[in-house]
């Protein structure tokens, strides 16, 4: 107690760290919340992406999102699987916002290269997985505000921690 | 001195790079050895090597996991060089001297820290377990590990030193409403996890050191998030932004993977903590039994909720308990390990762990959890597990 009093009062004395500019923030922030917040202005479509996708993304992960080996991830298909015994998780069959899509595009593809994608083109690759799933048509403009309405088949897919003992625990 | 000794001492010689030490070994055989100065970082005898496990097909490109040799080890602790790693986009390399932690968003006072700043603050050193929830995904599958490098190697104990989070987030001035922080890492993907501020504000550490010196390239160097108990996904390596915010990010790692999904369809999220654990690491796959006669059973436990309050050990195929000795201290969130003798009547039998942590919670079998959450639920994997020790000594999985 005495400790953390005397800490309180040294350390609001002592300012470690500097305070960031909003220059800086900016640089670093790329952070996507569900409802949208985080996206920059931007739109494409899905009939944009095919070609940004054939240069950028199907060395690795095919010609249309099936994946390639154990390494690069399928992008496609699966949907009605989940309950099956071989479950296939996708971006379409188990991903539950579309925000997540555009957010792991941006931040982390092409995986060489990541961080090179303006956002129309992230848009618009976005637009192509979600049409390759079959949830927007192929001329369907996503854009800031269109993205996060976009319904993913598994939306309601998910439920808090549900191990026996946080029923024991109440 | 016999030719097989002779060999020895000249790889020894070889390698502290000492070709006239091994000639004067011929004609004076007790003459010291390599000197002070001549390995300034030490290295382990040459006879000694142990290495991580790793799968062939993810060491080409930087996406994929190593294990700990926990069978080969001893203690608790785990070496710096055999701790556990998972990558998503390699191990980038930091130079600490440029190295920033930003913390912004729902904060009044938006602070940007160096490595010097973070290191000026009040430290704390504790031991914690980070274990991956994956580990232990193959026993549940029933592609059970050959030894228990494969079926719980991706788990390890450390000695951490760091900052608390809470510390740095007060310093930050959080705004109310403000209910989860976003970690993300300086490495090439930016991995992110949402991290809610209940345990941002408890026992989370944003950590610089590992067992005395400076984090791992591989363990986040120069600085990682520590959530102790919590499943190592979440414990941002590489640390360098902080973004406080009102709802989790629902990133790519804490939505497409690290969710259990269950024969319903739907999957649990932000199932953090891992629940209480047990390995027998001696005798276990792959080791052989001498003979019949003595052996010390022993082995790791841990729990992602407290301290582990007992271990009990079977010898008969899980039809009689016995309490195992747990080496003191027993410390919260970190492996502790547990040893029974045991009189080997030299027959085959199975031998099996079960651990019983501080909140009373026992570590469930493979058939309670295939019951509760199915096959296919990946993650969080806790069952007991069991060792076939054959007639002839040899140690399977069963
Ligand atoms: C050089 C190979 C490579 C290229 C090119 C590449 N990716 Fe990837 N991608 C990967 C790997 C490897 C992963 C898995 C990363 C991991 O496991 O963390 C991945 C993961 C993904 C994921 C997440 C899948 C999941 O289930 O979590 C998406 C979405 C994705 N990539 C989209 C793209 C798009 C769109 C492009 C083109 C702009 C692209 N990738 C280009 C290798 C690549």
């Amino acid at each position: 107690m005495f400790e953390a009093l005397l800490l309180s009062t040294l350390l609001s004395q002592t300012v470690t760290g500097r305070p960031a500019s909003a220059e800086e923030i900016r640089k670093f922030d790329i952070t996507v919340f569900p409802d949208g917040k985080g996206l920059p202005a931007g739109k494409g479509t899905a009939a944009a992406g095919k070609e940004i996708y054939k240069a950028k993304c199907a060395e690795c992960h095919n010609e249309k999102g099936e994946g390639r080996d154990q390494q690069y991830p399928r992008l496609v298909g699966g949907v009605g699987s989940l309950t099956s015994p071989k479950p296939v998780k996708t971006v379409g069959s188990y991903w539950p916002h579309a925000t997540t899509v555009w957010d792991t595009i941006f931040r982390a593809m092409p995986y060489e290269t990541p961080r090179t994608l303006k956002p129309d083109e992230v848009y618009a690759v976005t637009a192509l997985l979600l049409h390759w799933n079959g949830i927007i048509s192929e001329t369907f403009e996503l854009n800031e505000k269109t993205l996060p309405q976009v319904k993913m088949p598994n939306r309601d897919g998910f439920i808090p921690d549900a191990r026996p003992y946080q029923k024991l625990k109440k | 001195m016999t030719s097989n000794k002779r060999r020895r001492l000249l790889a020894l010689c070889a390698s502290f790079g000492l070709a006239s030490c091994a000639k004067q070994e011929s004609t004076t055989p007790k003459s010291p050895g390599a000197g002070l100065s001549m390995r300034p970082y030490g290295d382990r005898s040459p006879f000694e090597k142990t290495l991580r496990g790793a799968r062939e097909s993810t060491k080409s490109i930087g996406v994929g996991s190593s294990r700990t040799p926990l069978h080969e080890l001893y203690g608790t602790i785990t070496p710096s060089s055999l701790h556990f790693e998972r990558h998503h986009a390699g191990v980038p390399v930091i130079d600490p001297a440029q190295h920033r932690l930003l913390i912004h968003g729902m904060v009044d006072a938006p602070v940007s820290f160096s490595m010097d700043d973070l290191r000026r603050l009040p430290s704390i050193t504790r031991p914690y377990f980070i274990e991956c929830s994956g580990n232990g995904g193959g026993e549940l599958a029933g592609n059970a590990g050959a030894d228990a490098s494969r079926s719980h190697g991706l788990l390890s104990n450390s000695e951490w030193t760091g900052v608390k989070l809470s510390t740095l987030l007060s310093a930050a001035k959080m705004q109310s409403g403000a209910s989860w922080v976003i970690a993300e890492g300086a490495d090439a993907c930016r991995m992110a996890r949402s991290i809610p501020i209940p345990k941002a504000m408890d026992d989370a550490l944003i950590v610089y050191a590992q067992n005395g010196e400076a984090i791992r390239p591989e363990q986040g160097y120069p600085l990682r998030l520590l959530l102790p108990g919590w499943e190592g996904n979440a414990s941002i390596k590489w640390l360098h932004r902080l973004h406080v915010a009102s709802e989790p990010a629902m990133s790519n790692q804490e939505t497409a993977h690290y969710t259990d999904l269950h024969p319903t369809g739907k999957a649990s999220i932000f199932s953090f903590e891992m629940e209480a654990s047990s390995v027998i690491t001696r005798p276990s796959g792959s080791q052989k039994l001498a003979g019949a006669g003595f052996h010390e059973i022993s082995g790791l436990a841990w729990s992602g909720r407290g301290k582990v309050a007992k271990v009990e050990v079977s010898t008969d195929g899980g039809k009689a308990w016995q309490a195992a000795v747990l080496d003191e201290p027993v410390m919260s969130k970190a492996v502790v390990r547990f040893r029974l003798p045991w009189q080997w009547d030299g027959q085959a039998t199975v031998i099996l762990s079960r651990c019983v942590d501080e909140t009373g919670y026992v570590q469930p079998t493979r058939e309670q959890i295939l019951a509760d959450r199915g096959p296919n639920s990946t993650y969080h994997y806790n069952g007991i597990k069991s060792w076939k020790v054959e007639a002839d000594g040899s140690v399977k999985n069963v």
